[in-house]
């Protein structure tokens, strides 16, 4: 319950910030849809949906020339609310919801080479030359960009475990008898 | 004492008469016990101990992995078989880490902290601290770390420190007993959290079903006019803490508030005992009694049992079964979870194992809802079931939140009621997950915002560092040579 409680006041929190930021940006900024698109985006740069980053998506997104379906680190939360700030409804059944994944450096193939390291661009990788490297499973978004850049492929995607504590109920079975 | 009325609710069909007249009985030490390293909400514990050390009874095998955690500590003494994933007790079966260990029948008592000799004169601090170590967390089910509880009442206003002995789930006798056989114990260990609180009031809240206990804890209670037990009277879910509180002060919590908000704080009785345990003898938590009912059990008991101990051995304490169980639940039937099997390890929080027949549970397929209203009139938190099933049935989980979905304490009473045997609570149990998870990944997404800002920041820097360093080379540079040109000139 206390959980449940504090992860709902850091949610107002972190929404009341967005707002808050969106706003700012609002004010100054030209196209107010574009940068509103943007504060929706994970702002990792990862470049997976094709764009350079999640600016020019963002850009791509308000001219209305891309699906809202190309995000891949952003899944179906970032669907849902590009869905609802589009006025579109998201067709979630083509999606398919790629389960959430972090990068994974094998020990015996890193060479310490670094490349990895300047290519994440959230920090997520930790090590120095020569030295073997680790990726902060809690930062990693899975964005695969450092797998195609390790001259080892000492780098392999693994699955976000289920935890106790991330694990839910799943819908009923009976369905067609609430109206 | 005067007592307010409390919303809805339901009157099942009790059936404690199947263990509330069983004495607590010791369970005999099985060949190995199973302590998992996470039996509480919050961050696991970790591993203090190697596989093969000999261990003592009570002495800590893993500690605390955080603020919010909680440590474990030996049940017995023995050795260490193995650190291992298991199956948890949990309507997953997911693995999780494991310490199995392998008594050596000695019984052996380890070195244990000091007892604190005279608590109401101690600073709350060492109270909160002596409680944290021992590994204490809501007996009640919750399994919420005691210490962090306690830790409230330098952070909140608060009045009345309310001992829960409502057990007003079906079947469960194991706080009734606890009342009725150690009354004198959780009464001291009430008294002991309510000046760690820094209380002055403490009310005891028992369903007036268990006379027993009433009489006893008056008894217990009576040396001490800032104690009062109370009576209250028999209507699921009477023990949930929100309904409690508001049974006994009239006051109402605030939909994602506490109950420490308005005032008071509430414990369960198993709780008070362990505090007690832990204040004046310096015991960890390493048994709780679990009442193991059911009309599929051949003799329903209670049984004080070491942490670890596998549902089956305290099945085979209560003779087996005697007919095959249609169901097995961890804790009561109204709010408890299906058990994933009998090779699970019991755990600090589980109150009770019930093997119900068929005939008990009634299961029932569902058919169409024929808007009869009855699951609105008894939700005991003013929701409307009826609605918000049926926004949840498609998916659309921002109306259900709405509609108070997430206020709903999952109490079951309308799924129990529902002539149309709809199932639900299932789906309130669906959405809150998918409301929890839907968070997860929006907090994900938020950090993975900052983290590629700050890395953007930190390049950009960087880039500019270079710049600024060049630019400086190159002035050095020039500098150099217009000297050397200057020095190069003949006079
Ligand atoms: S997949 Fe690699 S580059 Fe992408 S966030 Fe994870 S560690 Fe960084
Ligand atoms: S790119 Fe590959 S080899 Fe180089 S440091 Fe990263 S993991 Fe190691
Ligand atoms: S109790 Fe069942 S049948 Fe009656 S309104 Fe509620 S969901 Fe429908
Ligand atoms: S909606 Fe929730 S709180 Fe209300 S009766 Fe149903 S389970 Fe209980």
């Amino acid at each position: 319950m206390l959980l449940a409680v504090s992860s709902l006041t850091i949610m107002g929190v972190t929404l009341g910030s967005i707002l808050g930021a969106a706003a700012y940006f609002l004010a100054v900024e030209e196209d107010p849809l574009e940068e509103e698109l943007k504060a929706m985006l994970p702002g990792s740069q990862c470049g997976q949906c094709g764009y350079v980053g999640c600016s020019q998506y963002a850009v791509a997104l308000a001219k209305d020339e891309a699906p809202i379906t190309l995000c891949t680190p952003g899944g179906k939360a970032v669907i849902e609310v590009l869905a609802k700030k589009m006025g579109v409804t998201a067709d979630l059944s083509e999606h398919e919801e790629k389960v959430p994944e972090y990068a994974f450096i094998i020990e015996d193939l890193c060479i310490g080479c670094t490349r990895c390291i300047k290519e994440c661009s959230v920090d997520a990788i930790m090590g120095a030359n020569k030295l073997m490297h680790t990726v902060i499973a809690e930062a990693c978004h899975g964005c695969e960009k450092c797998i195609q850049v390790c001259p080892t492929d000492a780098i392999v995607m693994h699955p976000v475990p289920l935890t106790l504590s991330s694990w839910h109920w799943a819908k009923p079975e009976d369905q067609h008898v609430v109206h | 004492m005067k007592l307010f009325p409390i919303r809805g609710g339901i009157h099942p069909d009790y059936r404690k008469e199947l263990s509330s007249e069983k004495v607590i009985v010791a369970l005999p030490l099985p060949a190995a016990l199973y302590i998992p390293l996470q039996q509480h909400i919050g961050v696991p514990s970790e591993v203090l101990v190697n596989v093969g050390d000999l261990v003592k009874k009570g002495q800590m095998i893993a500690r605390s992995g955080g603020t919010l955690s909680a440590p474990q500590h030996a049940p017995t003494s023995g050795h260490i078989r193995s650190i291992t994933d298991i199956p948890a007790p949990h309507p997953s079966g997911l693995a999780q880490t494991t310490i199995v260990l392998e008594p050596d029948g000695k019984d052996e008592w380890g070195e244990l902290p000091a007892p604190i000799v005279d608590p109401f004169t101690a600073d709350p601090h060492t109270i909160n601290e002596r409680v944290a170590a021992s590994g204490i967390v809501g007996m009640g089910g919750a399994a919420f770390p005691s210490a962090i509880k306690l830790n409230l009442g330098t952070q909140k206003k608060l009045e009345i420190l309310l001992l829960n002995g409502a057990e007003c789930e079906p079947y469960l006798t194991c706080d009734d007993r606890v009342m009725r056989e150690h009354a004198d114990e959780v009464i001291d260990g009430a008294r002991i959290m309510a000046h760690a609180l820094g209380v002055h009031r403490v009310v005891v809240a028992i369903e007036q079903n268990k006379p027993q206990a009433i009489d006893a804890m008056t008894r217990a209670a009576s040396a001490f006019s800032e104690v009062e037990v109370v009576g209250v009277p028999v209507q699921y879910p009477m023990g949930s803490e929100r309904h409690l509180v508001q049974a006994i002060t009239g006051r109402e919590t605030p939909a994602k508030k506490l109950t420490a908000d308005i005032g008071v704080l509430v414990h369960n009785v198993a709780t008070a005992r362990a505090v007690h345990h832990a204040v004046r003898f310096g015991r960890p938590l390493i048994s709780r009694v679990v009442t193991v009912s059911g009309k599929a059990v051949r003799e329903p008991n209670n049984i004080e049992v070491p942490i670890g101990a596998r549902v089956a051995d305290l099945i085979a304490f209560c003779g087996g079964f005697s007919v095959e169980p249609e169901s097995l639940v961890n804790g009561g039937p109204m709010m408890g979870q299906p058990l994933p099997g009998l090779d699970v390890p019991v755990v600090k929080g589980m109150s009770g194992i019930l093997a119900l027949t068929a005939a008990e549970i009634n299961q029932q397929p569902a058919s169409s809802c024929i808007r009869c209203g009855v699951c609105v009139t008894i939700c005991p938190c003013g929701l409307s079931p009826v609605d918000m099933a049926a926004f949840i049935r498609k998916d659309n989980f921002e109306t259900a939140a709405k509609l108070g979905v997430m206020d709903c304490v999952s109490c079951g009473s309308c799924s129990w009621l529902c002539p149309s045997h709809i199932p639900l609570v299932h789906y309130f149990n669906y959405a809150k997950g998918m409301i929890n998870a839907q968070d997860r990944e929006q907090r994900k997404i938020e950090q993975t915002r900052m983290l590629a800002e700050a890395h953007a920041l930190r390049v950009e820097k960087a880039a500019a560092e270079k710049a600024a360093f060049l630019a400086a080379k190159k002035a050095q540079a020039a500098a150099a040579s217009a000297a050397k040109e200057k020095d190069g000139t003949p006079a």
